[in-house]
């Protein structure tokens, strides 16, 4: 079956739409609706978007490629990004990485083999005064410790 | 002395501060929106804007008053107001907190600035990692939608005003305003060639102001107590460089925070009284003052201006730790003031580390439009890893600078500054750790600390 929004989203598109003078405003909005509802852009989203806004989907592909938010291929249930720019490495980011590689037995880039947790690292995030810090799924946690990462791959892994 | 104030941030400790009847309780908030949109001209807004001296906070500084001023009505075209909210200089953790805390000072200045460039439509654009940020703004935009202070007629006037949230979805370069449009309209991100600036041809073609979202978050503090009272706030108003800023403290301080000041509070000032001193009493090393992009200072720097004309005169031979922060005075200590978010490095810190890191910032988030940027900043990356690892030579070292300076002016946009100004800032400022590593003294494995 073709890829299709389920209608909740849909009607959410339907309000997107309103707020552009344009349907190409609407692309990432678009894209951030289907990559909620599927996880990850693969060409078939692609085409469902370059048809629903009239574009190219060379255009949408285009889109999808520039941004590093877009998952191109499958990833985790729960992502982790830890984040490792200068403002939360001096406060020991790196330490935080190598606790997170450690305990869940992967590096930073991958997923874990039950496909819960997708590790990565991100640039700065905006929290450097809570650092260390890191991002699961939409969640901020700052200013970690060993100790709460544990507690946190807890519940992720429960 | 510093001079805290609390025009922004009085409603951030406060139990739901994030929403309206806490705004209009505390700041008599949207009392400004409603008196300039039923009583002031256009011209007399503006004219009061410039007064009040707001530098732009999204890192260049340039005046805001002005820059609206720029907006002519156009014959066919909409004007547009574009909030820059994505938030991701390295070391920057200022405008988050006003989204999160005090969303409704951004929906009230963005009626007040929609009003003075003649648009009718406001997009906030928030980097897409910020949820809690989309979130409490959309609810403010709400809020104020439902009290009648947007939408067809705000406050009983003919001046319909939108406000929406729009995000992208990861890109450092979307923080730069045309990249920020064209990911706005639906593009790749990538930075447009200038002229025609934003200002002819911005959103959907139509004439725009880009603001920073502090920028545009303390424009009913300005304008309500008056531009010219404003702007006296500063300590440095005679510099052009008016009211108060949020000023941000990271990396190796006791207490890292956001703090609301009257401008012109010094580097030193900002460590030892905001940011309870050096982490475990150290010794400061250095400091970078507003942003990655910003060149680092040392602690032992001096301030040499000894032209009793230079805007810098009066701290001449003193450290640069004592002078105020400032748009003109940060340039004229061969940096600059960016973001006003300060990351402090402690003795026992390693720069070419610091180095290395931000260049694989740099590397991962150059666009790739422009050959010196896309490769240079490759080269810088390589370079510096090179020496870190023990595998550099001397020339390596000329090398890191020589890409760096075919970087400066080579390129579409400021990020290309901004990669090579922060390298050559490392390689003039601490020479002599490149060269140690280079001789063997330092390797990686003993002496790359960042946390200390
Ligand atoms: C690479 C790059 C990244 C930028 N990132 C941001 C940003 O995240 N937020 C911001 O407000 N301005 C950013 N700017 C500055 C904007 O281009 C623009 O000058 C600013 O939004 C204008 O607002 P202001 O005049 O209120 O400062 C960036 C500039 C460059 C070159
Ligand atoms: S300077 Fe760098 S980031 Fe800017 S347009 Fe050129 S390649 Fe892109
Ligand atoms: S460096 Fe990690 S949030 Fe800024």
């Amino acid at each position: 079956m073709p890829f299709a929004l389920s209608a909740d989203r849909e009607r959410e598109l339907e309000e997107i739409l309103k707020r552009y003078p344009t349907k190409m405003g609407a692309c990432i909005p678009a894209l951030h609706l289907c990559q909620d509802q599927n996880g990850y852009i693969d060409d078939e989203i692609v085409l469902y978007v370059a048809n629903r806004l009239d574009l190219p989907p060379a255009h949408v592909k285009g889109v999808v490629t520039f941004y590093t938010l877009f998952n191109q291929k499958p990833v985790g249930k729960h992502q982790l990004w830890v984040c490792r720019t200068l403002p939360c490495a001096l406060r020991g980011a790196d330490g935080i990485l190598k606790h997170c590689e450690k305990k869940l037995g992967i590096h930073a880039g991958e997923t874990t083999a039950d496909g819960k947790i997708t590790l990565r690292t991100a640039e700065c995030l905006a929290s450097c005064g809570t650092a260390p810090m890191m991002q699961v799924d939409k969640d901020y946690h700052e200013n970690l410790t060993p100790e709460r990462v544990d507690e946190l791959l807890e519940k992720l892994r429960a | 002395m510093l001079k805290p104030t609390n025009y922004l941030t009085k409603v951030y400790g406060l139990p739901n501060g994030w929403t309206l009847p806490v705004y209009e309780r505390e700041v008599q908030g949207y009392q400004v929106a409603k008196r300039v949109l039923t009583s002031m001209s256009k011209d007399d807004l503006v004219a009061e804007a410039k007064k009040a001296n707001i530098r732009g906070r999204g890192g260049a500084g340039f005046p805001m008053g002005v820059k609206w001023s720029f907006m002519k009505p156009h014959a066919t075209k909409p004007a547009y107001l574009v909030i820059n909210a994505d938030e991701g200089e390295p070391g920057t953790h200022k405008d988050r907190t006003i989204m999160e805390l005090n969303p409704h000072s951004v929906v009230e200045g963005c009626i007040i600035g929609c009003f003075g460039i003649g648009a009718h439509v406001a997009y906030i654009y928030v980097r897409d990692e910020l949820h809690l940020s989309k979130e409490r703004l959309w609810a403010a935009i709400n809020e104020a939608k439902a009290k009648g202070y947007l939408g067809k007629n705000p406050f009983g006037t003919n001046y319909p005003i939108e406000v929406y949230v729009h995000t992208g979805a990861g890109a450092y370069i979307c923080g730069e305003e045309t990249s920020l449009l064209n990911s706005l309209e639906g593009r790749r991100g990538e930075p447009r060639l200038k002229p025609p600036f934003p200002a002819q041809v911005g959103a959907f073609g139509c004439p725009t102001t880009v603001n920073n979202l502090e920028t545009i978050a303390i424009v009913p503090t300005a304008i309500g107590m008056g531009g010219e009272a404003f702007s006296k706030l500063s300590a440095i108003h005679n510099l052009n460089d008016g009211g108060i800023h949020l000023y941000g403290i990271n990396g190796h301080v006791n207490k890292p925070c956001v703090v609301e000041l009257a401008v012109g509070p010094t580097i030193r000032e900002l460590i030892e009284d905001v940011g309870g001193g050096v982490l475990g009493g150290k010794a400061l090393l250095a400091v970078i003052p507003g942003g990655s992009s910003t060149p680092v200072l040392r602690a032992d720097d001096r301030v040499d201006a000894p032209d009793e004309k230079s805007p810098l005169h009066p701290w001449h031979g003193k450290s640069v730790l004592d002078v105020p922060l400032g748009v003109d005075t940060m340039r004229g200590v061969g940096t600059m003031l960016g973001t006003c978010c300060v990351t402090v490095m402690a003795e026992g810190t390693c720069m070419v580390a610091a180095m290395h890191n931000l260049m694989q910032f740099y590397r991962h988030e150059s666009c790739g439009q422009c050959t010196p940027c896309r490769e240079g900043s490759g080269w810088l990356l390589r370079s510096v890893e090179k020496i870190l690892e023990g595998r550099g030579s001397m020339e390596d070292i000329d090398n890191l600078a020589d890409v760096a300076n075919n970087i400066m002016g080579n390129t579409i946009c400021a990020f290309g500054e901004g990669t090579a100004m922060p390298a050559l800032g490392f390689l003039k400022k601490f020479r002599p750790e490149f060269e140690a590593y280079v001789r063997g003294e330092k390797t990686k494995d003993r002496d790359a600390r960042l946390a200390v």
